[in-house]
């Protein structure tokens, strides 16, 4: 076939595109992702039972503060990522930013603390419930953020499956949040921020798989 | 700002309000760089220019189907150079070149040279199009081949319009598909 035949071909009865319909979509399978995360965990865990002491509602914003940052980052990126070339315009670091900032939180915390309860303050309660749990609630929401993202078309399917993953992540960890009684700074950094790369890792390995086109 | 961006950008704006000329003279214009990008990259790697062909047509066959991801506020040639250097990765993954052929390339590099001189490639949209189900196959044939409105393919394939143009759009995909798994070992 001739290149100018198929050109001809695409050219009749070209339909108007919509350039905002990859914001659009990236924004609906947030939204979704969210509704996923927060049903599981509201049917699955339930809510703390102690939210109404002011002690487990600090805790609960600032795990909230630590998983929405994450998100609000990470799903600017992905919707650039899922643009031809978005890759230019994507700043790990800034990316990062959450957890070095809760890092650093829990470095200054388990400063303050006597070394007899660092212990304690790393491992929680629930560390291993939390470090199955976010995972798991993450996978309705990763599914449903590379159905969006495969509506457009990535060119760093490494770097687009990761953010995917990264946002999956939070998304599920701003659920998880309202289930966890583990109120400590360094925790939260050790075992969401844990969980929450893990979740990037996985989104980095399945994105050339999922988003090629 | 190089001319080519000054000149190409505009059409593509058209192109996505639905301006069939401005969208017939982008992928002329592009196939041209197109054709002179792949074949200088696939000399490299002591490749011929029925490959790169192949590559141009996928390579515009891309443009048409994703031009809705390319966002007014940013340059074009980025995102054409995007675009074509995923394919090109993508061809040589599958036809098991190693990465490190791939070249080291800059934006601009996309627009840098024209090559007019038209190659037929591997392909033929007709014979494609029979692998695709019936009514993919229909509403593509009527509104893409024969230049049919929608409202006559509607009538011609027994569809409903809108059904026509998400049964072209899915077909184009899926065609693009085919031709990027045709060479597949």
């Amino acid at each position: 076939m001739k290149t100018d035949d198929l050109i001809a071909a695409l050219s009749n009865n070209v339909e108007p595109v919509d350039h905002r319909l990859v914001g659009r979509t990236v924004a609906i399978a947030l939204g979704l992702a969210l509704i996923a995360a927060l049903g599981l965990v509201l049917a699955g865990l339930g809510v703390r039972a102690d939210l109404t002491t002011p002690r487990a509602v600090t805790f609960l914003f600032l795990k909230l503060a630590f998983a929405l940052g994450i998100v609000g980052a990470a799903s600017v990126y992905l919707t650039r990522l899922a643009r031809p070339g978005g890759e230019r315009k994507i700043s790990l670091g800034l990316a990062a930013l959450p957890f070095g900032a809760i890092m650093l939180l829990a470095a200054i915390s388990l400063g303050q603390a006597p070394s007899s309860h660092w212990d304690r303050m790393v491992m929680g309660d629930q560390w291993l419930e939390c470090l199955i749990s976010v995972p798991i609630i993450a996978i309705v929401p990763f599914a449903v953020v590379i159905w969006a993202v495969r509506k457009a078309a990535p060119t760093n399917l490494v770097q687009a499956g990761a953010f995917g993953g990264l946002v999956a992540g939070g998304v599920s960890a701003v659920a998880y949040a309202l289930h966890c009684t583990d109120d400590s700074l360094p925790f939260v950094g050790l075992w969401y921020g844990g969980t929450i790369v893990l979740c990037t890792l996985a989104g980095a390995v399945l994105g050339p798989r999922l988003l090629r086109w | 700002m190089t001319t080519a961006e000054n000149e190409l950008k505009p059409l593509m704006l058209a192109s996505q309000d639905g301006d069939a000329a401005a969208h017939r003279a982008l992928l002329e214009r592009l196939s041209r760089h197109l054709r002179a990008y792949y074949k200088s990259k696939l000399a490299r790697t002591g490749r011929g220019a029925a490959e790169a062909e192949d590559l141009v047509q996928e390579a515009v066959l891309a443009i048409h189907l994703q031009r809705h991801t390319y966002d007014p506020a940013q340059p074009l040639t980025p995102w054409v150079h995007a675009v074509a250097r995923y394919k090109l990765i993508d061809f040589l993954r599958r036809t098991r070149a190693s990465r490190a052929d791939v070249p080291i390339d800059e934006a601009d590099d996309i627009t840098a040279h024209d090559d007019h001189i038209g190659a037929e490639s591997s392909f033929d949209l007709r014979r494609l199009l029979k692998q695709l189900p019936a009514n993919m196959q229909c509403a593509i044939a009527a509104v893409k081949l024969d230049g049919l409105s929608v409202a006559e393919a509607a009538q011609r394939c027994d569809m409903s319009e809108s059904s026509v143009k998400v049964s072209i759009h899915r077909g184009l995909k899926a065609l693009a598909a085919l031709i990027a798994g045709r060479t597949e070992p």
